[in-house]
């Protein structure tokens, strides 16, 4: 049975952290898991916490009146999920839906801020990190908006 | 001066078509019988040019089982050539010419890992290497198929990708935007591949798609430790001939009719980074 | 084997060369004036030769001028290349009726049946033309298969240039002015005063021999051979551009992005007339063409140009959707990516795309451009000055005033 600091030591975007960081941020998470088909987050409301996919995929949604729901992005294991508390006025910009049976490791957005208040060298290598992955995230969106595969739009 | 008339590798076959699927609303797959029933011999990758009586040709690639003996083709109604192609009703003919070009390596991949990525219309040319490499799975390694497209409704050959995960190929699809019923992936082929399992050195690339999805492609695939040179693209440009006589074809020095469609990314990587060219 | 060699046919005797040439069946086809331009067309007898006319070409400028003298051949290319002759600008490839199947009843698919032709007054330049082009449609795995019935017979009476043009440069494309080979008979004019007026023919085949025997000659001497070789001389020495061709395709293949680009698409009409004239451009497209009743279909060949919008069609739109991309394309083609394609320059030095193009713009002049900045040279040159790329004024002809007032 793997500590939780041994489970982000393996994760993508936490991994080459001292051990002393990895304590830190393991300090601000818990173990969770959402059934198919449960919201993590709703768009609007207040965003206090991120995820760490450890199994299981997040569906981004958003819910146009006329079109209903579509789901913009899916991200899965490894991947983390949720910006929003990073930065004022801490309120999540989409809807988060487990799509399949979901297990994540939760992180207290407020607790981790604080430390890295504290601790400018986590900080900087936490934002390091998370910028890689928004940029990655950018990238891959700009190519989405790009709408390439052509063809019929089925009504 | 009268014109005169010529004989040779411009005059079609006559092809009957056996039978019409419709795939996406404006997508359906052909199979086409060769005259007197002969079996159409083809490699993986390879085009051919088609057309419907006076309608004009097109180069469509060849999405049929290279084991069958049949030419199928997939074809995306967006011109006046390839509607009236679409058309066309079994037991009616359709004008065919080739098979033209290079074809996928697959002598070349024994006992590698094969990476399939796919975007769009992209997935009928892959088509029949995926059917080859299923036919022989013992010689390769792992064989995995990223397949992309703009919405669940328009993802090609549904039953078949069961099919193709039951026999050995391990299948991810992913989609740009969908409904709350979709439980897939929702964002481009290039994400998948930065979260698939492989073994980048033991790793090649077969790739077709929308050009800049390939070059985004090229570039998730490079971050994984697949260089350009373990990596092959089927390329698409205005084509009137297919067989290196009318020029249209032309990427820098290489014809896509007669050296491709099917390059080494290594091979075009400084001629695709030409804008225009 | 050993042929004759050369001989002097006096300028009165040409006819009887038409004579031989029809008797064996051939079409003399050769350069005659229409519309003040001279073109290619049948001819039958030397009184269609455009005796006493010269041209005076330069950017953007052709125009015929009388001579001084009676030449028959004291001109240089026109409009017309031997190619339309090699490639059709329009060719039937088959026609059928539509069955109750959709399917293709009475295809037509007859072999080719051109008729047999002979080129009269061919330059140097055109016969490396007519080999580049050759190895364009012959020398694939699948080459064009009238191409090929239409080569093997052309018979092929060269003339060797007496006078270059105000836009020739096969001096620095290695193609000319004299020509070594690829003829069955060449002739040097010479002119020395009225009632001297001959050819040099040189043989360059055994069929070029036994077309010469049915003609009234004599054997060459020293002073006629001396003046032929002056003559050649001259030519030589009178280019009317010049384009360097050290290391031309990496030059081009380094320069995609070169500025100059830019300033030739701000001139460029993409009007496409460089392709039409020059002898080796080969792109042609292909289209089906139906009755009103849709029942009869023929499937047509025709000359394309690369500057077109849709040359570059891909089902989204054009990969070349601008001026700058497409001259881009051509001028890269023709000097680099055809080396790589087919084994040498597309390009023989005839001039005619700066003759011919509305604005004037002058591949030799661009050339120069990009090599220039590469090196550091101080400014790009420019389209201003009359004296062009490598600076050799442009005169025109033996006997003609050198070209002026541009």
């Amino acid at each position: 049975m793997q500590t939780l600091d041994e489970l982000i030591a393996h994760s993508p975007v936490f991994a080459g952290l001292p051990a002393a960081h990895l304590e830190l941020i393991a300090g601000c998470g818990i173990n969770e898991r959402f059934e198919a088909g449960s919201y993590l987050f709703r768009e609007g409301h207040a965003a206090d916490r991120f995820y760490l996919i450890r199994e299981g995929s997040i569906a981004l949604e958003v819910d146009i009146p006329g079109h209903g729901r579509r789901v913009l992005e899916t991200l899965g294991q490894g991947e983390v999920v949720g910006w929003s508390w990073l930065f004022a006025p801490y309120r999540w910009q989409f809807d988060g839906r487990a799509a399949h049976a979901t297990h994540v490791i939760a992180f207290d957005g407020a607790c981790l801020r604080g430390k890295c208040d504290s601790d400018h060298e986590l900080g900087y290598e936490l934002m390091r990190r998370f910028a890689a992955s928004m940029v990655e995230r950018l990238q891959a969106t700009r190519l989405q908006l790009l709408d390439v595969y052509g063809g019929a739009h089925v009504a | 001066m009268s014109p005169e008339i010529v004989a040779g590798p411009m005059v079609p076959e006559q092809f009957t078509l056996a039978a019409k699927r419709r795939d996406t609303a404006d997508t359906w797959t052909l199979e086409l019988q060769a005259p007197s029933g002969e079996r159409s011999r083809f490699a993986p990758g390879q085009f051919a040019m088609l057309s419907a009586f006076g309608s004009g040709e097109v180069p469509i690639s060849i999405s049929g089982d290279p084991g069958d003996g049949r030419l199928a083709h997939t074809v995306r109604a967006v011109g006046p050539a390839t509607r009236a192609i679409c058309a066309v009703e079994p037991g009616q003919m359709l004008q065919v010419r080739g098979p033209f070009g290079r074809p996928w390596p697959l002598e070349d991949l024994a006992g590698a890992d094969v990476l399939v990525l796919a975007g769009g219309i992209g997935l009928p040319p892959l088509r029949p290497a995926i059917l080859a490499l299923l036919a022989d799975r013992a010689r390769y390694g792992r064989l995995t198929l990223l397949y992309g497209s703009r919405s669940p409704e328009q993802l090609l050959y549904p039953q078949e990708l069961e099919q193709w995960s039951a026999r050995g190929l391990e299948v991810e699809l992913t989609v740009d935007s969908a409904g709350p019923e979709w439980v897939g992936h929702v964002g481009v082929v290039p994400r998948l591949v930065r979260r698939a399992e492989l073994d980048p050195e033991g790793t090649v690339a077969l790739l077709c798609g929308p050009e800049v999805m390939m070059r985004f492609a090229v570039a998730a695939l490079a971050q994984r430790g697949i260089g350009a040179e373990r990596v092959y693209a089927s390329m698409e440009r205005n084509m009137q001939c297919g067989i290196g006589l009318c020029g249209h074809c032309q990427l820098g020095p290489t014809l896509i009719c007669r050296d491709g469609p099917v390059y080494r990314w290594s091979e075009l990587e400084r001629w695709l980074a030409i804008r225009e060219l | 084997m050993s042929l004759p060699g050369s001989c002097i046919v006096q300028r009165g005797a040409l006819d009887q060369l038409f004579g031989a040439l029809r008797r064996r069946g051939y079409t003399v086809l050769g350069p005659t004036v229409r519309e003040q331009a001279i073109v290619y067309d049948e001819i039958s007898c030397s009184a269609e030769l455009p005796e006493g006319w010269t041209d005076e070409q330069d950017g953007g400028r052709y125009r015929l001028r009388r001579r001084d003298d009676r030449a028959l051949f004291g001109y240089n290319v026109g409009p017309h290349s031997w190619k339309r002759y090699q490639l059709p600008p329009e060719q039937l490839l088959w026609s059928a009726r539509r069955d109750a199947h959709g399917g293709l009843a009475d295809l037509r698919q007859q072999a080719p049946r051109a008729p047999r032709y002979a080129f009269l007054g061919a330059r140097s330049c055109e016969l490396h033309a007519m080999g580049i082009l050759d190895r364009v449609l012959l020398g694939g795995a699948r080459p064009d298969p009238a191409a090929r019935a239409r080569a093997a017979d052309v018979f092929v009476v060269a003339v060797q240039c007496a006078q270059a043009g105000g836009t020739c440069f096969c001096v620095s494309m290695g193609t000319g002015p004299t020509a070594e080979g690829g003829f069955d008979i060449a002739l040097t004019e010479v002119l020395e005063d009225p009632q001297r007026h001959y050819f040099l023919a040189e043989i360059g085949s055994e069929r070029g021999a036994e077309v010469i025997d049915e003609v009234e000659h004599a054997p060459a001497g020293d002073p006629e051979r001396d003046a032929a070789s002056a003559a050649h001389a001259r030519a030589a020495a009178q280019m009317g551009r010049e384009l360097d061709v050290t290391d031309i395709r990496d030059l081009l293949y380094r320069n995609y992005e070169h500025p100059r680009w830019d300033d030739v698409a701000e001139r460029c009409l993409s009007c496409g007339n460089c392709t039409m004239v020059c002898p080796t451009c080969f792109c042609t497209t292909v289209e089906d063409v139906t009755d009103l009743s849709g029942e009869h279909v023929e499937r047509r060949q025709r000359w394309d140009s690369c500057f077109t919008v849709d040359y570059s069609q891909i089902h989204a739109g054009p990969v070349r959707a601008s001026t700058r991309s497409r001259y881009r394309q051509w001028m890269t083609h023709k000097l680099a990516t055809w080396i790589d394609q087919f084994g040498s320059s597309g390009c023989v030095g005839c001039g005619r795309c700066i003759t011919w193009c509305p604005v004037g713009i002058d591949i030799t002049e661009e050339v120069q451009a990009i090599r220039a900045s590469e090196s550091g040279a101080a400014g790009a040159s420019g389209p201003t000055d009359g004296a062009g790329a490598g600076g050799a004024a442009g005169e025109v002809g033996a006997g003609g005033a050198a070209a002026a007032g541009r």
